[in-house]
């Protein structure tokens, strides 16, 4: 009975791995082979099944068929990390007032304030998306970085609100209170007191932004057309009847790379109960 | 009591209006307009769009099978996430190296790895179809008809998402306390009634949450659709998204999708409360 059941786990767990790993497998041994062995049907195996090349890879740097992907990857850091960096910012000081002072407009208190950060997260991009494009047109910002960090501020600073204002609201409010009675004023308590002691809260947020950013698709895909790619809209541009699939699954393996070892991170936080207060 | 408290929130939340509330109300005014790309500007032309969108089958179709879909696929992820934990939870080997290897998935761009799909759905040079063949299921016609094409929609979206289930029922499961279980195996409690009256009914609150925020991001679905099939074969695969992206981005008719956009948000955000409210009741024994 026990080692049927220890059996029936084992084989749940190695069947989801298997179900989990098969594209990747698929797309580094794709990304090794040419036309002549992706046209004779699937296979998996260099120099077994089909002769390895590196053309795929060559064709990341501008090579026939491919896509100079450096420049595509350059815009994507940029606009990912300054949108982050600049959400985080203005998250982190909007969730420590949300969590630390009373606001009141009318109707409108703190709760009220919190749930409208936080609601932009239900809004489908694509109801935005008309908005966004009228007014980076108006601005003269369509196609340009600037106006995508713009974008993608407006997309994260609701998740950096959200994973800090559960942050700041599990930190003791004894630890401002001490920093008043030496004399500091609320900004120099924030910068002083409390931001030193917010790094886990920071990396957290900091991470998920990262994710969302790196990973969007839909505002990097209409706010622009030709003189700014990001990195997924190259890789998608390549999509068509005729794919060359061996630059694709490089490609993909590049784009993909960083932030999968982000899943270390996430899973050094929970093994150590940091992200159940985090993610509620 | 202190002046500067609002030099903490007032940045963020100005940006956030200026960015997002006066487009918003924006696109508001231009769902009564007739803007499109012949004649460009602030017309008024009365509810036409919305009289046009109640006629409108295919938004109607296209709603509905979002609706399918995003249950469908939620309902999966919940149930394969909450398995997946469970099986990684305690006394497993190599415990950490699965538990990372199960959030890869999430961290992946949806998009980037849609195109990697797409060429292992290619029914003759694509991979899937040889191990079907080989299991004795047989090929399948996976992007070339309606039912396999939605399928296999499903399939990317539970690949893609099962993980981020998996890691809020995970962070769940390690944060309840011991005793209840101690007080479970006393009473000489089986796995399957421990599972019942001590685990699932403390992971209430935290699955409703995780089911939510789940249900939510499913309802924006596009971008997959999008790269896998394009909507098709026929409008078999649209989703409500990619049938305004098309009527706004492509055919730039901006009046009319705007009436279209609005709808959707009004319909999905009156869905979601609902299916909030009933979920609470039915899960969350004690609201504290």
């Amino acid at each position: 009975m026990r080692t049927l059941y220890l059996a029936l786990k084992y084989l749940a767990v190695l069947l989801w791995s298997a179900f989990v790993i098969f594209p990747f497998l698929w797309m580094i041994s794709t990304s090794f082979k040419t036309a002549n062995a992706v046209t004779g049907g699937a296979k998996w195996l260099p120099w077994l099944q089909f002769e390895p090349s590196l053309s795929g890879w060559q064709s990341l740097f501008g090579g026939v068929g491919g896509i100079n992907i450096l420049k595509p990857y350059a815009n994507s850091a940029i606009v990912t990390l300054s949108g982050s960096a600049i959400a985080l910012v203005l998250g982190t000081l909007a969730a420590y007032g949300l969590s630390r002072f009373t606001f009141k407009a009318g109707p409108l208190k703190n709760g009220d304030i919190t749930f409208f950060f936080i609601s932009q997260r239900i809004m489908p991009p694509i109801v935005l998306a008309i908005p966004f494009f009228l007014m980076l047109r108006f601005l003269g910002l369509l196609d340009t970085l600037p106006g995508l960090i713009l974008i993608y501020v407006a997309m994260l600073m609701p998740i950096a609100v959200w994973v800090m204002v559960d942050f700041f609201n599990s930190v003791p409010r004894g630890l401002d209170e001490m920093a008043w009675m030496d004399g500091c004023t609320p900004v120099t308590t924030f910068l002083r007191v409390i931001l030193p002691n917010a790094l886990p809260g920071l990396v957290v947020a900091a991470m998920f932004c990262l994710i969302f950013g790196w990973n969007d698709f839909f505002f990097a895909f209409t706010m622009t057309f030709t003189e700014v790619q990001l990195l997924p809209v190259s890789i998608v541009a390549l999509n068509s009847s005729v794919t060359p699939w061996w630059s694709l699954s490089a490609a993909a393996i590049v784009s993909v790379a960083p932030l999968a070892v982000l899943a270390f991170v996430v899973e050094r936080f929970l093994s150590r109960g940091g992200l159940a207060g985090a993610v509620r | 009591m202190y002046r500067q408290k609002y030099i903490f929130l007032l940045p963020g939340l100005l940006v956030l209006v200026a960015i997002i509330l006066f487009p918003l109300l924006f696109t508001i005014r231009v769902s009564f307009s007739s803007w499109d790309v012949y004649n460009p500007g602030l017309n008024w032309i009365g509810g036409e769009n919305y009289a046009r969108l109640w006629e409108d089958a295919r938004y109607w179709e296209a709603l509905t099978r979002l609706s399918v879909l995003t249950v469908g696929t939620v309902l999966l992820q919940y149930t394969l996430g909450f398995a997946l934990a469970l099986l990684v939870w305690r006394d497993i080997i190599a415990r950490r190296f699965f538990r990372v290897l199960f959030l890869v998935p999430m961290m992946t761009t949806p998009v980037v790895m849609s195109v990697i799909w797409r060429t292992i759905f290619h029914e003759s040079l694509g991979p899937l179809n040889p191990i079907l063949d080989a299991i004795g299921i047989g090929a399948q016609p996976w992007l070339s008809q309606a039912g396999h094409a939605f399928a296999a929609v499903m399939i990317v979206e539970v690949w893609q998402w099962t993980p981020f289930m998996f890691l809020l029922l995970l962070a769940g499961l390690l944060s309840l306390p011991n005793e209840p279980f101690l007080a479970a195996r006393i009473d000489g409690a089986g796995p399957i009634r421990t599972f019942l009256s001590v685990t699932f009914p403390m992971m209430g609150a935290i699955s409703v949450g995780a089911i939510l925020i789940r249900l939510i991001e499913a309802s924006k679905l596009m971008e997959t659709v999008y790269v896998l099939t394009s909507g098709g074969p026929g409008t078999s695969t649209e989703t409500t998204s990619y049938y305004i992206y098309i009527r706004g981005m492509r055919d730039f008719q901006i009046g009319y999708s705007a009436s279209l956009s609005l709808t959707y948000l009004i319909v999905m955000s009156v869905a979601l409360t609902l299916i909030a409210k009933a979920l609470i009741r039915l899960m969350v024994k004690d609201r504290t």
